[in-house]
């Protein structure tokens, strides 16, 4: 388990690591971490309860438990990962379990803007070339990856995968600013322009 | 690229500035904050040192985590005591308002919001939860974020965001009795796909839409998520006008006028350009349940459940998974289907235009023997109404347990949830493996009319057979 002095922290421009593969659709984020573990005042133990109710339903057997793929740091997902609730709890338990950067064909947008905020990437891939990523993962499991943000692409010594991020979040993790709250409050004067302009807060002028 | 709809036009006027990396630094004109992801955004202010900016803009109250039948301080579950401490904290010393247990105006977000005339038209909302949409239904931009935003909301009333596109989905037609809002939000998921919405804001429009009370309208918005759509809005209009006015926050007098004249000219006309557009027929729409794991693995009544073969490819995965899971067989029909538990309640269908239409069903009849059937209302404003027009009584007569307000089984986070693999008829919004409590557990999404009429007959049930016997029962006596 990584702790906390290793989070995503600057500017995020590449992560270097194994790979775990979970495969599925629309894997919702009741299931990436269920609500009674919600019951929390901090994240902290949330890294050890990621997929719960899955992996005790699969007995040993789900990807998160198989010990291969122990310290793995970028996660392989299929479509319209993270679906449902608005927790950040989500990304937190995968973070907290170790994952650093997220490749999947399609995400969730709340989940996506949550990663986001933490500093982990979520970069689509294409469909087929997921498949061959997921296939090279299988075969290899201990082989380390090179997640790169600038170059958009994630390879080993042998093959590389295209991979694409909205302009503006990979600009915000290249440059550091993802973790947006010194910025915002940075323009106060601006913000006193906009709510100067807002006619609901000036009883409708 | 979407221009001059309401979504353009309350984006524009609520932009702060371009952000380094190219989002959008936008301000929140309301901010609504509860005990469960909120915890962790006030612990990261005080880290950095940061104060609340506008802690007139925040409004609490607590929902996920109470007790629906003993709310007796302190919670029997130390960990849903602790949440609420903490929050009761946290908006004392920041100077936040916060709409306690007791107090006549606590209840699920989503529905006290809109009751206490918080939201209103032309607002950018947001919440740390994603049923945030719901506040759409009165032309607001809403949306669900999660703890670090709730964070950047509290030390900047704005947040870093990329703009949306803008799809208007427009239903002609009307309703048939016995479908409802629910039927219609959950055919439109099922034709779009619980990703159809990703990356877009939903604008619902057309005769349908108009036709709709205020509250049905929050139960399509609520659901807009469910399509994968973060924000889902409809223009305001008289329906939404008489709905704000005399509410507790609502503009009075000549602030009234100002904002009726205001909220008009944000609407989407015929000036409007969407990225793309979808249309339905309500006419055509039967009423709607879910028989998988997904809000869009759902079917008409008269339907049998899907075989894998008849969907595109990519689903056939998890559409095995479904059927797995729901221990269901392609080609069975959902009709008829045994069920153990019935939930009345939630920000989608929690509200008392809700409770008096299961009331209806329900009245003079009796739940099912051996099914577990409950109402939670949405607030303790709709407790109030409901109990005004004798709802409770009618449906504790039938058998339901009428309980105090909150989330309830809708999320299970408080001790309502289903055991092993019961099947509820559920009134909420999310269907998916586990939410309710059991791991094992199986929920069938469906408007709060058929709930009441499956918990009557124990078994899912198309609603509209109820109207019809009492047709046909007062054409015998004629």
């Amino acid at each position: 388990m990584n702790t906390s002095s290793t989070f995503p922290s600057g500017e995020i421009q590449r992560i270097k690591g194994c790979c775990i593969s979970l495969p599925g659709n629309d894997i919702d984020t009741d299931r990436i971490i269920p609500a009674r573990f919600l019951k929390c005042v901090n994240f902290e133990a949330l890294g050890e309860q990621v997929f719960a109710d899955d992996r005790k339903e699969l007995n040993g057997f789900h990807p998160f438990d198989i010990p291969i793929n122990k310290g793995a740091k970028i996660l392989i997902v299929n479509d319209n990962f993270g679906c449902g609730s608005s927790r950040e709890h989500a990304p937190q338990a995968l973070m907290r379990w170790g994952i650093r950067g997220i490749i999947g064909q399609s995400f969730a947008e709340i989940f996506y803007g949550n990663c986001l905020a933490l500093g982990i990437p979520c970069a689509t891939i294409e469909r087929r070339e997921s498949d061959e990523l997921v296939e090279s993962v299988r075969n290899k499991p201990l082989t380390e990856w090179d997640f790169d943000l600038n170059k958009l692409e994630v390879s080993n010594n042998n093959i590389s995968f295209k991979l694409s991020i909205d302009k503006g979040s990979l600009g915000m993790l290249i440059n550091g600013s993802w973790d947006a709250t010194s910025q915002l409050i940075s323009q106060g004067e601006k913000i006193d322009k906009t709510i100067a302009k807002l006619p609901y807060l000036n009883d409708f002028f | 690229m979407s221009k001059n709809t309401l979504y353009d036009k309350v984006w524009d006027l609520h932009q702060v500035g371009q952000l380094p990396g190219g989002s959008t630094q936008l301000f929140i004109g309301l901010h609504l904050i509860h005990e469960v992801t909120s915890p962790q955004a006030f612990a990261a202010l005080k880290e950095k040192d940061l104060s609340v900016r506008c802690p007139e803009r925040t409004i609490a109250t607590v929902d996920h985590i109470v007790p629906t039948n003993n709310q007796q301080r302190p919670f029997a579950d130390p960990l849903a005591e602790e949440m609420l401490r903490t929050l009761e904290m946290n908006c004392s010393k920041n100077g936040i308002k916060f709409h306690g247990i007791g107090t006549g105006q606590q209840g699920i977000v989503h529905v006290i919001a809109p009751e206490l005339g918080l939201t209103q038209p032309g607002m950018t909302i947001a919440c740390g939860d994603s049923h945030t949409s719901t506040h759409g239904a009165f032309g607001a931009i809403a949306f669900g974020i999660g703890t670090s935003q709730v964070r950047d909301v509290l030390a900047s009333q704005s947040l870093s965001i990329n703009k949306l596109k803008v799809r208007r989905i427009w239903v002609e037609g009307e309703l048939a009795k016995g479908v409802y809002a629910k039927d219609l939000i959950l055919h439109i998921i099922r034709t779009l796909g619980v990703k159809g919405g990703v990356g877009y804001a939903y604008e619902f429009g057309g005769p349908a839409i108009k036709l709709l009370s205020m509250e049905e309208r929050m139960t399509i918005c609520n659901m807009a998520i469910e399509g994968g759509a973060r924000c889902g809005y409809i223009n305001p209009d008289q329906v939404t006008y008489e709905y704000l006015k005399g509410r507790s926050h609502a503009p009075t007098n000549d602030a009234w006028n100002k904002a009726i004249k205001w909220w008009k000219s944000l609407c989407s006309d015929e000036k409007s350009i969407f990225d793309d557009q979808v249309n339905f027929n309500a006419t055509e729409i039967a009423p709607t349940v879910t028989w998988g794991i997904t809000p869009a693995q759902a079917i008409g009544i008269d339907e049998s459940v899907p075989e894998s073969s008849s969907l595109p490819k990519n689903e056939k995965a998890i559409t095995e998974e479904a059927y797995s899971y729901m221990g269901l067989k392609a080609g069975q029909e959902i009709s008829g289907l045994a069920i153990d538990v019935c939930f009345i309640g939630s920000c989608t269908n929690g509200r008392i235009s809700d409770l008096q239409t299961a009331a209806e069903i329900v009245k003079g009849k009796r739940v099912a023997k051996g099914i577990k059937a409950f109402v939670v209302p949405g607030s303790e404003q709709v407790a109030k109404a409901a109990i005004h027009d004798g709802l409770d009584v009618i449906f504790k007569q039938a058998g339901f347990e009428w309980r105090e307000p909150g989330c309830s089984m809708c999320l299970a986070m408080n001790p309502d949830r289903l055991e092993g693999r019961q099947i509820s008829a559920s009134s909420s919004n999310r269907n998916f493996k586990g939410r309710q409590g059991s791991a094992s557990g199986r929920t069938l999404l469906m408007s709060p009319a058929m709930v009441a009429a499956a918990a009557i007959q124990g078994k899912v049930t198309d609603v509209r057979t109820f109207f019809k016997t009492n047709s046909d029962q007062s054409s015998k006596t004629l």
